[in-house]
């Protein structure tokens, strides 16, 4: 994302909108500016953002009235007066950013549509998580810190260390070079991201031994990171999963519960 | 895409109390369609989704491709910052579906939510339903609505560099838009004008909602967070 100078006023709206806080005012040119390394393209601020569409040079004029009379105005928070953000064309490894952080983009760099799998939220038609078997759902950089793929990559391989299985159409798996070891492409890691998930599969009697890898990397990296975790139930509705989590001493308060209304209606499913 | 997994409440505090208040006014219901196995004729699907849902007073409901009822304005008038149309736009969001995508609907009321429930499964629309809520009370609504459940998934909150994380009441709202686009620096931002007098909590939520691309964002438990914090109970 950039500023375009010509058209932006100083008006500060977009600095607290960043997830990412990679805009600032610069004091000096009163324009904002857009810290490149930080920005992670998500588009919050160019899509998120209402628009006036106004005149720059009749917007600073007032402005800077007011300012010398120390008038504050009162603006609507969340408007760009003057539609000075411009999305640019991004070309690779930066277009990585926007696909796992803009949540209206498909994964075209990755060749995967979409920014992540279904997880078990389709599981009721997919099967993916089966009985016995334990879905692991762990997101790097959300919410609003932000993550780089080396960190990643530190993660990907401590869990191919444990010969977990990991999803193979889950856009992080699309750029190991070697999913046995949990590598990512060398010309990828040091891009940010707003956020980006690394999905495993493995047996519920190794949930305590995965979590506490997870755990264990999490300690050394700069970012936060979000884990859930997925199982099928038994015929009755149950899941022997909670009990593993509480006994490992996670809270398992909230999370999602597929209802099993999904079926097959397009007649390609046996 | 986990976007409604990890909204924050005391529960996942580093060190909570001995007795966390219940999240009681958050309850998501999405429908999601595998491609090729049951997205015949979805837009139609998820229009019924949508029609059904806003018979049961959703606080949101949204299209993950296109937004919820509450969306930015791309062209509005200097007048706006003295008067501005607020209103939900739940038209917009069902006129707007196309074909694929997430559609999700938010209830502030555990009745509302097993009441729309019970439609969807009279409805059999065939899409996959997912409800997304404190596990006892998804347990609790298929109980009402005659259904077994078939997979669940569990937050289990946040680790690594947690002091990088915002102040509660910041990461609650926050996370309220599990994509991240509400930032926690607005979120901030809002709570200050909340406190200071120069926004209500409706309109605060409002504002915040309007960055929420999937529709996700619960405006009633955002307005009850800024009221807490205005009257410094949060």
């Amino acid at each position: 994302m950039r500023i375009d100078e010509s058209r932006c006023v100083a008006c500060g709206n977009c600095v607290p909108i960043c997830p990412v806080g990679a805009i600032s005012i610069d004091p000096v040119a009163r324009r904002a500016r857009v810290n490149r390394d930080e920005c992670v393209e998500c588009h919050a601020c160019y899509r998120g953002m209402s628009k006036e569409h106004l005149y720059p040079p009749l917007v600073r004029a007032i402005r800077r009235v007011a300012a010398a009379l120390r008038f504050r105005f009162d603006p609507e928070p969340d408007i760009c007066p003057t539609d000075a953000l411009t999305p640019e064309t991004l070309a690779w490894p930066r277009v990585v950013r926007r696909a796992f952080s803009d949540p209206q983009v498909p994964h075209e760099s990755t060749g995967i549509t979409g920014r992540g799998t279904a997880e078990v939220k389709t599981n009721d038609v997919t099967g993916r998580v089966k009985e016995g078997e334990a879905g692991f759902v762990i997101e790097f950089g959300r919410p609003g810190v932000g993550a780089r793929f080396r960190e990643i990559q530190a993660m990907t391989t401590a869990l191919a260390a444990l010969g977990v299985e990991f999803e193979r159409q889950n856009p992080v798996t699309s750029l190991m070079t070697d999913p046995r070891r949990g590598i990512l492409r060398e010309d990828i890691l040091d891009e940010k991201v707003l956020s980006a998930i690394v999905e495993v599969k493995a047996g519920l009697e190794q949930v305590p031994l995965v979590l506490g890898a997870v755990r264990e990397v999490s300690r050394r990296l700069t970012t936060v990171v979000a884990v859930g975790v997925s199982t099928r139930c038994d015929a009755s509705g149950g899941d022997r999963l909670r009990a593993i989590l509480e006994a490992e001493g996670y809270p398992a308060y909230r999370g999602k519960t597929n209802l099993g209304l999904g079926r097959a209606t397009a007649g390609r499913l046996s | 895409m986990t976007n409604t997994l990890h909204r924050y409440s005391e529960h996942y505090a580093v060190a909570p109390g001995p007795d966390p208040a219940p999240v009681d006014d958050d309850y998501i219901v999405f429908a999601m369609a595998t491609r090729g196995v049951n997205d015949d004729d979805l837009a139609e699907k998820y229009r019924t989704f949508a029609r059904l849902a806003l018979a049961h007073n959703p606080v949101n409901v949204g299209d993950a491709t296109k937004g919820g009822m509450y969306r930015p304005q791309p062209a509005l008038n200097p007048l706006a910052h003295w008067k501005r149309d607020e209103r939900p736009d739940p038209q917009a969001v069902v006129d707007g579906i196309e074909g694929h995508t997430t559609m999700a609907a938010v209830f502030r009321t555990w009745e509302d939510m097993e009441g729309f429930v019970e439609d969807l499964v009279a409805a059999d629309l065939g899409v996959s339903v997912n409800v997304s809520a404190p596990m006892d009370a998804a347990a609790r609504c298929c109980k009402a609505a005659g259904i077994t459940r078939h997979s669940v998934e569990y937050s289990i909150g946040f680790q690594g560099r947690l002091e990088r994380l915002p102040e509660r009441a910041v990461l609650e709202i926050g996370t309220m838009c599990g994509h991240g686009m509400v930032s926690h620096a607005f979120v901030r931002k809002m709570l200050d004008w909340v406190k200071e007098g120069r926004r209500t909590p409706a309109q605060a939520a409002r504002y915040m909602a309007r960055f929420c691309v999937c529709g996700v964002f619960n405006t009633a438990r955002a307005e009850r967070l800024c009221e807490q914090a205005r009257r410094g109970t949060s």
